[in-house]
């Protein structure tokens, strides 16, 4: 098996090959408690304390199904235009693992709670229609920590410690259908789709979706088959993707390394695959081809789970508004192009300019300032927009400063730095630094007359009714103050002074 | 009776008699207690019932009765009645082994809910009984700490899995005895030992803390040497607990009133034309003959009813059973509990798994395990484990067309009495016959119960005559059952188990 796969440059690999992509996404719900017992669900505790004869899957011990998860995945499953079951059951899918304290999971299998919907995602104006097969529920494992060896892996490990914390935690899946056609923008679709995901997910108040602490997991399934071929191509299942980027460049590398095999006349193998996150390559995992067998069958400890179609109903009723809704009716608040909406997508600023307006803020400005200044700064620091150490409450401040004549851009853009250096408030910075603009209108008027004097013409078009032209006098003064006059009182300064209005 | 002092007669009394005399101050909780601990000193050595005697524990449950009627709190209507408890129940003051190597010395960190309802009604729990490894098997040779014996006849089984429990009421080393009922291990050990055994509906008695054969079957029930105290045992362990899903949220049926009212006129009983003829003892089949007359002269109105397909019930049991078992015993890994074996800090984690399994299992274990993996496995799920689910449906349609034409089925509980020990070890299927009559009703999940009518002329040994009834309905079967005890010991002029003498008591 060649590890340091060969690969085809993308555009290259794409002009010749089709993927079709798939993604399976578990997500730990927030429920109070874990899935089948009493025990806290929750994330950081002293390892083994979050912990009961169930979770623990002591001899003697039984599961009681979560009614909350139940709900929560209902809620999942109506957002993502699913049908709910009428009735359906946990499975039992059998193997053997220390972090598994039964030695299986309580998991479904051919009865999940919800089938067959559909999550829409825009790529480059591009809408796709992304399928789901399904979502159900299980529960997760426990976490092992490898200790010693070259891997982390439990293979040449000195020891493994297991932490059951998390094992019982209510776990959702949610698996599309087969994603064909999307050609170049497969990568961008799959990034889409578990942003859109995450951003339902948490608009359903359902889960906290921190990738980087698991509560968010992402399989990513890639084929390649040869344009116009028609058919479909092995596909491997890439694990251990743990971020939106990753997501994107773990579907753009499948595609260079499967393109590298087809090409070199090879077959392409299903198996597992490891993402890695430094090279942002993919490594084998085991194959699907010697898998083992599950063994799964109907769970006897627990009943059948029959939502009635009331409490569907009732859920349904009470689903908050959806993301791209809101997304809609805030661009449609605010006034933005599709072009100008999706910009403030991309650069992560949606929910930002959101909690901005919020805090009061004209949307414009609000737009301006995250979109401009500060995407400028989180670009210089490598930072994300959202990770910037300012927050949409302050910036709603600087806004308000600028619109209320306070501050001018240039000072505002003074004060951010001020923020995001840990200065303290807008108004703290305002005061320490002495950057509140002149408004004493004796010292201004000195300008104003010294504007006037330095442009008689435009004096006189503006003395002769053409207002507009006072423009001119207005950059003159600003430009004398170095900025820090309020251009709408000098404005009105130079009109007394030739209009006497 | 051997023995005339007064230690002697308290073990010989009735849970019923005894609680009664207890509430009344007649003798004490620690008294009674006391004169069990004693029998099980004097016999345990011949019986082995036992596997693990908590006198400490059990004389201070007791204490604590008598303290509660001192100070004039109401009683329970068993407080203060000895039990021995099947070592599968969990139990936070002595070990639960399950009869295996793997949990030898297991301590649970949490009480089975039956085992808390006992503690509460102030049943005193005197230890813990042998078993069938986890359950598995009709004789109790299958645990790993040895067989126990039968009372009747040292040289035989006392039946199984609850061989223990049985062996140990038979013995009067306690009263009361709690068993599961996962193919007849409740009735089977009942018939065999000449006391009652009952198998309640599926759900209706708690799973929580017994630790898992198969989940879809098992289920805890009462054994004693009386209908009444049977019905006393099985309204105080049973009901709805939360922490079992299965468990059925609805009153307990009216057990105890039935096993008093004892009156069978008018009711309609079916005798199972499967449940008869080639391969039963022929003893067998005469008292149980005669049981079925006597409920006649009653005043029951007699029927043959067909149930077809109560001969593949036994195959059917031996595919979803053992696929529970393989998933259900997964767990006893080395990993968290139990015994541990290999782990000498050069094997790997799945080694250590497999060396444990290996050396804590025994012969009919793995063999379910294999039976089950096999069974479950995929390309032949829906030829094994799925077609036996198929027959479980159509045994439960037996049952629903029976229960519409009469109200309770009878036949025999077992094909034969008590076989000797060793007889049927190197020979399955012989083995897994003795719960030939007793697996529909786990099957189908409804209630059975095994009641004593006679002995088997050739052998002398004890015949059991099974009640079931429909889901829910267990009352009926100690009207049934409450009856012919009450007629045949009326006949006979004593109890039957005056005539067990495997103990050289009788002179």
């Amino acid at each position: 098996m060649t590890d340091a796969a060969a690969l085809v440059p993308y555009e290259e690999a794409i002009s010749r090959y089709e993927p079709v992509i798939g993604l399976e996404t578990h997500v730990e719900l927030g429920t109070v408690t874990k899935m089948f017992c009493g025990s806290p669900a929750e994330f950081g505790a002293e390892p083994n304390s979050a912990v009961c004869p169930v979770c623990l899957g002591l001899p003697g011990s039984l599961p009681v199904v979560n009614r909350a998860a139940i709900e929560y995945t209902i809620r999942i499953g109506l957002a993502l235009n699913c049908s709910i079951a009428s009735w359906c059951r946990f499975a039992r899918k059998n193997y053997f693992y220390p972090d598994m304290p039964k030695n299986f999971q309580i998991s479904q299998y051919d009865e999940p709670l919800c089938t067959d919907g559909w999550l829409e995602v825009t790529v480059d104006e591009t809408l796709v229609r992304v399928g789901i097969e399904r979502v159900h529920l299980e529960e997760d494992t426990g976490k092992s920590l490898h200790v010693g060896g070259a891997t982390g892996r439990i293979h040449g490990a000195d020891y493994s410690l297991v932490d059951y914390n998390r094992a019982g935690i209510p776990l959702v899946e949610v698996v599309t259908k087969p994603i064909p056609g999307t050609g170049a923008l497969a990568p961008f679709v799959a990034r889409a789709y578990v942003t859109e995901l995450r951003d339902l997910l948490r608009a359903l108040d359902v889960s906290d979706v921190r990738m980087e602490e698991g509560s968010l997991r992402t399989d990513v399934n890639t084929s390649l088959a040869p344009r116009g071929s028609g058919a479909w191509g092995t596909r491997t299942e890439t694990k251990n993707v743990n971020s939106l980027r990753s997501v994107e460049r773990a579907v753009r590398f499948e595609i260079e390394r499967q393109a590298a095999v087809l090409d070199g006349g090879g077959r392409v193998i299903q198996e597992t695959r490891h993402f890695q996150e430094g090279s942002g390559t993919t490594t084998p995992g085991r194959s699907k081809e010697e898998a083992q067998d599950y063994r799964y069958f109907p769970e006897p400890d627990l009943v059948p789970v029959a939502p009635s179609r009331e409490w569907v109903e009732k859920i349904r009723a009470s689903l908050p508004e959806l993301p791209s809704a809101r997304r809609a009716r805030l661009q449609a608040e605010w006034g933005l192009s599709d072009r100008e909406m999706a910009a403030l997508r991309n650069a992560g600023a949606l929910e930002l300019v959101a909690e901005t307006v919020a805090a009061g803020a004209a949307p414009a400005e609000a737009s301006k300032w995250w979109r401009g200044e500060l995407a400028r700064r989180a670009n210089e620091s490598g930072a994300e927009l959202a990770a910037l150490p300012v927050t949409p409450a302050e910036v709603a401040r600087v806004a308000e400063l600028v619109a209320s004549g306070t501050l001018s851009d240039k000072l505002a853009r003074q004060v951010l730095d001020g923020i995001l250096a840990g200065e303290g408030s807008p108004d703290e910075i305002v005061a320490a630094r002495g950057l509140a603009v002149v408004s004493d209108d004796t010292a201004l008027l000195a300008a104003v007359d010294e504007a006037i004097e330095a442009n008689p013409e435009v004096a006189a078009k503006v003395r002769s009714g053409k207002t507009p032209a006072a423009g001119v006098l207005v950059g003159a003064v600003m430009k004398a103050t170095r900025g820090q006059a309020d251009a709408a009182r000098v404005s009105e300064l130079i009109l007394q002074r030739l209009t006497g209005s | 009776m051997a023995s005339h002092s007064m230690s002697g007669e308290l073990v010989r009394m009735t849970a019923a008699r005894l609680a009664a005399a207890i509430a009344a101050g007649e003798v004490s909780a620690v008294e009674v207690t006391q004169a069990h601990l004693d029998r099980i000193e004097a016999v345990d050595q011949r019986v082995r019932a036992f596997l693990h005697v908590a006198p400490q524990a059990a004389l201070a449950a007791a204490a604590e009765v008598d303290e509660r009627r001192r100070a004039g709190e109401p009683l329970g209507p068993l407080a203060g009645v000895p039990l021995a408890l099947k070592d599968v129940f969990t139990t936070t003051d002595m070990p639960t082994t399950c009869g295996s190597r793997i949990l030898e010395d297991w301590r649970p960190p949490y009480d089975a809910t039956v085992t808390r309802r006992l503690r509460q009604a102030g049943v005193v729990i005197l230890g813990k009984a042998n078993m069938d490894e986890f359950a598995m098997g009709s004789s109790t040779e299958n645990s790993a700490f040895g067989p126990s014996h039968n009372p009747w006849d040292l040289s035989r089984v006392p039946g199984g899995s609850s061989g223990g429990s049985s062996a140990a009421v038979t013995a009067f080393e306690a009263p009361l005895g709690i068993g599961t009922d996962t193919g007849g291990s409740i009735r089977q050990p009942g018939a065999v030992c000449g006391i009652v055994g009952v198998k309640p509906t599926y759900g209706g008695s708690s799973r929580y803390g017994v630790v898992a054969f198969a989940s879809s079957l098992d289920t805890p029930g009462p054994l004693a040497r009386t209908v009444l105290d049977a019905a006393l045992l099985h309204e105080a362990m049973s009901g709805h607990d939360p922490c079992d899903s299965t468990s059925i949220d609805a009153p307990v049926p009216p057990v105890v009133a039935a096993a008093r009212q004892a009156d069978v006129n008018g009711l309609r009983v079916g005798v199972v034309t499967e449940l008869s003829g080639d391969g039963y003892q022929p003893g067998v089949l005469a008292r149980v003959g005669e049981a079925v007359e006597l409920l006649e002269s009653l005043g029951a109105k007699i029927t043959e009813v067909s149930c077809p397909h109560f001969t593949y019930a036994l195959p059917a049991y031996y595919l979803i059973a053992p696929s529970e078992v393989s998933s259900n015993l997964a767990r006893f890994d080395g990993m968290r509990y139990g015994l541990r074996v290999g782990d000498d800090g050069t094997r790997s984690a799945e080694e250590v798994m497999s060396l444990t399994r290996a050396a804590g299992f025994g012969a009919e274990v793995k063999r379910r395990i294999m039976l089950g993996t096999y069974a479950l496995s995929s390309g032949y799920y829906d030829a094994y484990y799925g077609k036996a689910q198929q027959v479980r449906t159509l045994i439960v349609r037996d049952f629903d067309a029976a229960f519409e034409q009469v109200d309770v089925l009878v036949s025999p509980t077992t094909p034969t009495t008590a076989f000797p020990i060793g007889e049927r070890v190197d020979d399955p299927m012989a083995m897994y016959l003795a719960d030939l009559c007793t697996i529909p009703s786990d099957l189908a999940g409804n209630a059975a119960l095994s009641v004593p009518c006679g002995l088997a002329p050739e052998d002398g040994l004890p015949v059991g005559l099974q009640i079931m009834a429909p889901v829910l309905a267990d009352d009926r079967l100690y009207r049934v059952g409450a009856a012919v005890e009450a007629a045949l010991d009326a006949r006979r002029g004593h109890p039957l188990l005056d005539e067990a003498n495997g103990l050289g008591e009788l002179s």
